[in-house]
């Protein structure tokens, strides 16, 4: 059960008053009409799957209606940050090796592309009872 | 029956107050302040229940959470049931009832112990997958009679009569466990005024400090436990959870709790008499820090036969002794590889039974402790370990053993020793459960030989849940790590408390021993158990390493090891310790574990809390409800709402049936006049400069001119061009509009305004507001509307002054209101929005003005019947997420060549969205006009096809047309429109087929000419 | 601010005085309504118990939208408060019978004694003009209670997650938050009580639940008679 810091609100406030809406930051093509079919079955059907540092878009449903971006590492489920829409996030998959100096926990690599990467090999070690 | 093994005095027992209690239908006494386990113990009950697997008898072995044996059904009545509780941790009261969990039909004489004499050679690990998974079919067979045997436990047949609830708690430190370090953890936040709530499992708080040999101060370590509680009980930012035990984990330091309200006093709350109180209740605690003090539990040796009655943990043996007076046995011996354990002897022998030896690993045990016991005139035999017991339902003897823990072998000559109790300690497991269950792997410190927690964010870990063992260290732990979860969380001047003073023991270093070896190889000894709650055997770990599971999450799931209630408390380290040995690796080789919540069983009432019965799902309600109710009307769920379905008569003293009413309702509409309540209706306010500019971005078609006064339909797609919405927008100012969404799709919609103005165009100045439950709203319909309507209204109805798709203002019933042209029948409609406030008003009013045009109130049902005979469509019914504007047939509403590219649009000109056959809307009728198609049924074109079928599509909506005197369907089909006139077929799951023909979607009026009268 | 611009910008917005006339001898229906036939509200007055939860039915709600530079200076001008100094801010006239509430960044709610909120809507729309701002009357979508009594804040921690202690819910706070299985605003405006706004649709149940949690302690819920 997350806790999640309202950038809006200026708190932290529980997860039931909030509703994900996918990843952040995806553009829509300015002119929809110019872009080839490829590029627009991307924009509408494909989203990334990082392990690692992932940016989304959470809005606080039940509090001030606002949507916003959370920074955070799908392997810990910790929330690195939040920020205001039409913010850039100053946490990123790029600058994750200074972030892990800091103490920010990243996955290998940081990787931010659909499918390409092998599994992490030490999946394969560890179930939970 | 006596308390034979009860001591006259001793204990936190209350002897003045007797309870009696009903055990496998034997009655018997305890004390107030005795466990149900404890009570057992001192009426010298050896037997609890049966194994598993192997249907052996079995005893109480531990004292607390851990116990593996001592899981009984709870209640005296059928509707007060309760399953898997451990009878250690359940608190005895007047006039319990409990019997053992396995061992139908009784745990004396049992049928399935004909499995355990086969099993005893046959039943190795994988037996259940191996025998009974042939042929699959049967499985379902087996496994009935398999689980009924196995019993694991019952739910009540009948309702439960006690009520649970949930809290929602936050507090700066949630301290889990009262022990030692917990206590001082607590004091140290409480006293630097953090929110601190303190909890623990246990009916009193303590923990270890409440069976402690050990003075805190110069005074018993129990009374210096009161005192600490009694300062915190005091302190207006604490709060004491007792009988409370923490089950999960979650992530940002969510924790939930289970408290146990009413469960210790009697059946049910009632019979307690605390009538409407809580049984049990869920803390859902959100914590700024969480101090994990949750102890340790003691390891048992693994031997043979180490689960015949008699055989117990040696901490269980002192907390008996110490806290309930209660010694379980004449004659003990003590098999030990450490220090601690001593204990239990030296109680044994103060409450003045027999002592018969203390068998030690070590070579050279020479503690405190240990010399305390040699003082004591006690025999230690060291070197050795108990290889044996001996005995069926009860132990009646010890083999003895020198042995080399180095090369797993006896070295010397086997001396049997008897007694009726064998107590063993293989050392302690830090309870590391809760810190593992956000998947944090615990860590394997060979100095503890044990795991301790992996590092968790937001939590603090103190005493002996991280290996701080002795008193005067986990106090002094405890003390700090309280404060500096205090200060982490904000209380930046909290310091430890000070600590009070306790002697400091010598101890001998404990041994790495966890099963001890045997005369005959592994596979031919009698059984040595890991898991006593799911019969696994050490032969069993070791066979399951020589089938090649090498890794110890693959032996666990091969052979049962920590399944179930017990998730391994007692046997996980010792399991890992025997796969380790098997495959020459160390214990963190063959890999750690981890545990998901709950730490244990949590009952599902108290999961569900109050979001039971009347209160299980919120029911909206229109501010007509009242009259709905008052007037017969059957209710259909629309999301959360109650919405009026049909309204039928009485008619000749008998009810009308559901087909009847709508027949009629539709009749009345088609040919007089009806009334619906369609308040329900997502409404939206939109206001703005840019208002218009972002309806034409949000819907298919054009609101460029769209004048005040004005009314227009509208489509809306998501980006993929598929319909998610429809409805009308009516232009209420030039810079103003109400937008009206499907029922279902009100709050969707909004949100998804939101989404798009908020992430996409920021730039367009419009805000929208939620007006749904501010209007109520009454759709007046039929060709007697007008009439009604210029009865009740000031509002010129003229049809030139007040066209289709116009919208006025003025009074309805004397009430302001807003009057919308707009149809979803098909017939002369006006839709009233009125304050809710004043909807009954308006509504009854209406009523009192229609009563000679037999004004008719028609419920969901009907207004699917006239709007699917006008081949409107229904959002979310005739629609799925797949559907488009030009699927449907709508390209009127479709503005292709507007400026922006609105939503959707592009995805239009797809391959796949712009394919001539995509299922289209099309009408259906079938050949036989009695005949109602099923939602749902699938179409064919050549009914004689042999399965699989090529399916063209299937029903979208189907009613019977009081109208048409026939039955009709709207139905998405592959290249529909190109259809017309065809006769298509739907195979029907009892081998018949219907015929039907596709035609128009529109099957009454289809020029639209009564809607614009 | 000419004239002209404040015709303009009514013209621009269509507003709606919902309410009959006291002389038109309509009897409004609070949405307790139901609850009220079904038992569940009394009439108000009677014992005391450890929580009272009392309606306040028929309060002019009006949600204001827009900049807080934009529509401060009018609601100080027309209500005699100004807006919400930070995020979750609550302020009260001197009276304590109007507030603002601060429901995000450019979202404020503002409730009235019955029947002002329509000239009140009125007011502010001459005095905003031209700037960009959206005035919403939601009074028929809503309804007030208030929650009194030392067990109030047991009852409220049964019901909403957010932190109801004086830490996390001190005087001149509201939240949007959960309530039960659905949502309320819950708002502290003085130390003695706190009050829920809820939806209209959402009433019967939020009284029923709040009855059903109340039990263990005593509760009554009373509304003022229609």
């Amino acid at each position: 059960m997350f806790h999640i810091f309202c950038p809006y609100c200026q708190e932290y406030r529980e997860e039931e008053e909030f509703h994900p809406s996918g990843q952040a930051h995806l553009v829509r093509p300015a002119d929809p009409a110019s872009v080839s079919d490829d590029e627009w079955g991307d924009y509408l059907f494909f989203r990334d799957n990082p392990r690692g540092i992932h940016h989304e878009m959470w809005v606080h449903r039940l509090g001030c209606r606002k949507f916003f971006n959370i920074t955070r590492d799908t392997t810990s489920y910790e929330i690195l940050e939040t920020y205001r829409m039409g913010e850039q996030p100053s946490i990123t998959a790029a600058n994750a090796e200074v972030r892990r100096e800091q103490g920010v926990q990243t996955a290998d690599g940081g990787w931010q592309t659909v499918g390409a990467q092998p599994e992490n090999s030490r999946l394969n070690e560890e179930t939970p009872s | 029956m006596t308390q034979s093994n009860r001591l006259n005095q001793g204990g936190r027992i209350d002897r003045s107050r007797r309870l009696s209690f009903t055990f496998n239908g034997q009655q018997y006494m305890g004390f107030a302040g005795d466990t149900l386990a404890s009570a057992l113990l001192a009426n010298g009950v050896d037997v609890v229940n049966r194994s598993f697997k192997y249907s052996r008898p079995r005893g109480i072995t531990a004292a607390g959470p851990e116990e593996p044996n001592a899981i009984v059904q709870l209640g005296a009545t059928e509707a007060a049931q309760v399953p898997n509780v451990r009878a250690t941790q359940q608190a005895l009261y007047d006039g319990l009832v409990a019997r053992g969990t396995n061992g139908w039909p009784s745990v004396q004489r049992d049928v399935m112990s004909w499995v355990g004499k086969l099993g005893g050679g046959f039943m190795p690990p994988g037996f259940y997958y191996k025998t009974f998974m042939a042929p699959a079919s049967m499985w379902m067979t087996y496994e009935k009679f398999i689980r009924k045997g196995a019993g694991l436990g019952r739910s009540p047949s009948e309702a439960d009569p006690d009520i649970y609830d949930h809290f929602n708690q936050h507090c700066d430190v949630l301290v889990i466990g009262s022990g030692p370090a917990g206590l001082t953890a607590a004091l140290s936040a409480a006293r630097a005024g953090a929110r601190v709530i303190l909890c623990d499992e246990q009916e009193e708080m303590g923990g270890s400090l409440l069976d402690s040999r050990e003075s805190i101060d110069g005074a018993p370590a129990s009374a210096w436990a009161e005192q600490a509680v009694a300062e915190l009980a005091g302190l207006d930012n604490v709060t004491l959870l007792p009988r409370t035990t923490a089950n999960g984990y979650h992530d940002h330091n969510f924790v939930t709790l289970h408290e146990r309200r009413t469960e210790h006093l009697a059946d049910t709350a009632a019979a307690a008499g605390r009538e409407g109180e809580v049984r049990a209740r869920l803390h859902r605690v959100r914590a700024g820090r969480v101090v994990l003090a949750s102890g340790s539990h003691e390891r048992p040796l693994v031997y043979a036969n180490n689960d015949v009655p008699g055989n117990l943990v040696a901490g269980a043996v002192s907390v008996y002794i110490r806290r309930y007076g209660v010694v379980p046995g004449q004659r003990l011996v003590l098999s030990t590889n450490n220090d601690h354990a001593y204990r239990a002897a030296l109680d044994w022998q103060e409450a003045g039974r027999e002592v018969v030896a203390v068998v030690d690993s070590r070579a050279k045990p020479d503690g405190d402790l240990a010399k305390q016991a040699r003082d004591a005139g006690i025999r230690v035999i060291t070197g050795s370990a108990v290889m044996e017991a001996t005995g069926n339902q009860r132990v009646s003897g010890a083999k003895v053993v020198a042995i080399d823990t180095e090369r797993f072998v006896v070295t010397g000559k086997v001396e049997t020793l008897e007694c009726d109790t064998i107590a063993s300690s293989g050392g302690y497991s830090p309870v590391v459960h809760l810190a593992s269950h956000t998947g944090k792997r615990p860590q394997w410190r060979d100095d503890l030989l044990g795991f301790v927690p992996g590092e968790v964010k937001g939590m603090h870990v103190a005493g002996g849940a991280h290996g701080v063992y002795a008193l005067g260290e986990a106090l002094a732990d405890g003390a700090g790590v309280g404060a500096e979860a205090a200060r982490a969380a904000g209380f930046e001047e909290a310091a430890a408390i000070a600590v009070p003073d306790v002697e400091v023991r010598h101890e001998s270093p404990t041994s790495a021993l966890y099963q001890v070896p045997h005369e005959k190889p592994p596979l031919r000894a009698p059984k040595q158990f890991v898991d006593l709650q799911n019969d696994v055997t050490a032969a069993a770990v070791e066979l399951a390493t020589r089938e090649g599971f090498e890794s110890i999450e693959h032996v666990k799931r091969y052979t049962a090891l920590g399944f179930g209630t017990d998730q391994g408390k007692l046997g996980n380290i010792n399991g890992m310790a025997i796969a380790a040995r098997c495959l020459n690796r160390s214990i963190p080789d063959v890999g750690t574990t981890v545990f998901r919540p709950n730490y244990t069983p949590v009952s599902f009432g108290a999961i569900v809390g109050r979001h039971c019965r009347d209160l299980f799902d919120p029911e909206r309600y229109t501010a007509l409800h009242q009259w709905h109710v008052e007037n017969g009307a059957e209710f259909e769920d629309v999301g959360q709402w109650k919405r009026p379905w049909y309204f039928p008569r009485r008619v000749n003293g008998k009810r009308e049936t559901m087909h009847e009413a709508v027949a009629r309702e539709c009749l009345a509409v088609r040919r007089g006049v009806g009334i619906l309540d369609a308040s329900t209706l997502g409404k939206i306010d939109i206001q703005g400069p840019d208002a218009r500019e972002f309806l034409g971005r949000v819907y298919t078609n054009k609101w460029a001119k769209l004048a005040p006064g004005r009314v227009r339909y509208g489509l809306m797609c998501k980006d993929d061009g598929m319909l998610m919405d429809d409805g009308t927008t009516s232009c209420l100012g030039e810079n103003h509009f109400l937008m009206t969404t499907t029922t279902g799709g009100a709050a969707g919609v909004l949100e998804w305004l939101e989404l798009w103005h908020q992430t996409e165009w920021p730039e367009l100045q419009v805000y929208f507001g939620s007006v749904t439950d501010h209007w109520a709203t009454m759709t007046v319909t039929g060709p007697d509307a007008r009439k009604l309507m210029s009865e009740v209204t000031d509002i010129d109805l003229d049809r030139e002054q007040f066209k289709f798709m116009d919208w006025k203002e003025g009074k309805v019933a004397g009430v302001p209101a807003r009057v919308f042209r707009i149809s979803f029948t098909g017939e002369l409609a006006f839709e009233i929005n009125v304050q809710a406030n004043y909807a009954m008003h308006v509504w009854k009013a209406l009523f009192a003005h229609g009563e000679k045009y037999d004004l008719t109130p028609y419920g969901t049902e009907t207004m699917h019947v006239l709007r699917a005979e006008k081949g409107l469509i229904i959002a979310g019914q005739d629609t799925d997420g797949s559907v488009t504007p030009e699927d449907l047939g709508m390209h009127w509403a479709v503005g292709y060549d507007k400026p922006f590219s609105w939503i959707g649009q592009r995805a239009l000109t797809r391959p796949d969205t712009a394919r001539e056959d995509r299922k289209q809307l099309v009408g259906l009728k079938p050949k036989d006009p009695k005949v109602v198609l099923e939602e749902g049924a699938q179409i064919v074109l050549d009914p004689e096809q042999k399965i699989p079928m090529t399916m063209m599509g299937h029903v979208t909506s189907s009613y019977y047309s009081p109208v048409l005197e026939s039955g009709f369907a709207l139905a998405v089909l592959k290249g529909g429109r190109n259809r017309m006139g065809e006769t298509v077929y739907l195979p029907m799951s009892d081998g018949s087929v219907h015929q039907a023909e596709v035609v128009s979607t529109v099957f009454i009026d289809p020029k639209g000419e009564r809607q614009n009268v | 601010m000419s004239e002209a611009h404040s015709e303009a910008s009514v013209g621009n917005a269509a507003t709606f005085d919902t309410h009959p006339g006291a002389d038109a001898g309509v009897t409004p229906e609070s949405p307790l309504q139901w609850s009220r036939v079904q038992g569940h509200v009394t009439e108000e007055g009677g014992a005391a118990e450890q929580i009272r939860v009392v309606e306040r039915p028929f309060l002019g709600h009006l949600v204001l939208r827009g900049g807080a530079i934009t529509l401060d200076e009018a609601v100080r001008a027309e209500l005699g408060v100004s807006l919400p100094g930070k995020p979750l801010g609550l302020v009260l006239d001197a009276e304590g019978s109007r507030s603002v509430q601060w429901v995000s960044p450019d979202e404020w709610l503002v409730i009235v004694p019955a029947g002002e909120e329509f000239e009140l809507e009125n007011r502010l729309r001459a005095r905003l003009g031209d700037a960009h701002f959206a005035i919403v009357n939601v009074g028929g979508g809503q309804t007030l209670l208030e929650l009194s009594g030392e067990k109030a804040r047991e009852l409220l921690m049964k019901s909403v997650v957010y932190d109801v202690h004086e830490h996390g819910l001190p005087v001149g706070k509201a939240v949007g938050t959960v309530f039960a299985k659905t949502s309320v605003v819950l708002r502290r405006p003085t130390e003695a009580r706190f009050e829920l706004v809820v939806r209209r649709s959402f009433a019967d149940y939020c009284v029923r639940w709040l009855r059903d949690a109340g039990r263990e302690y005593g509760l009554r819920v009373e509304s003022a008679s229609p």
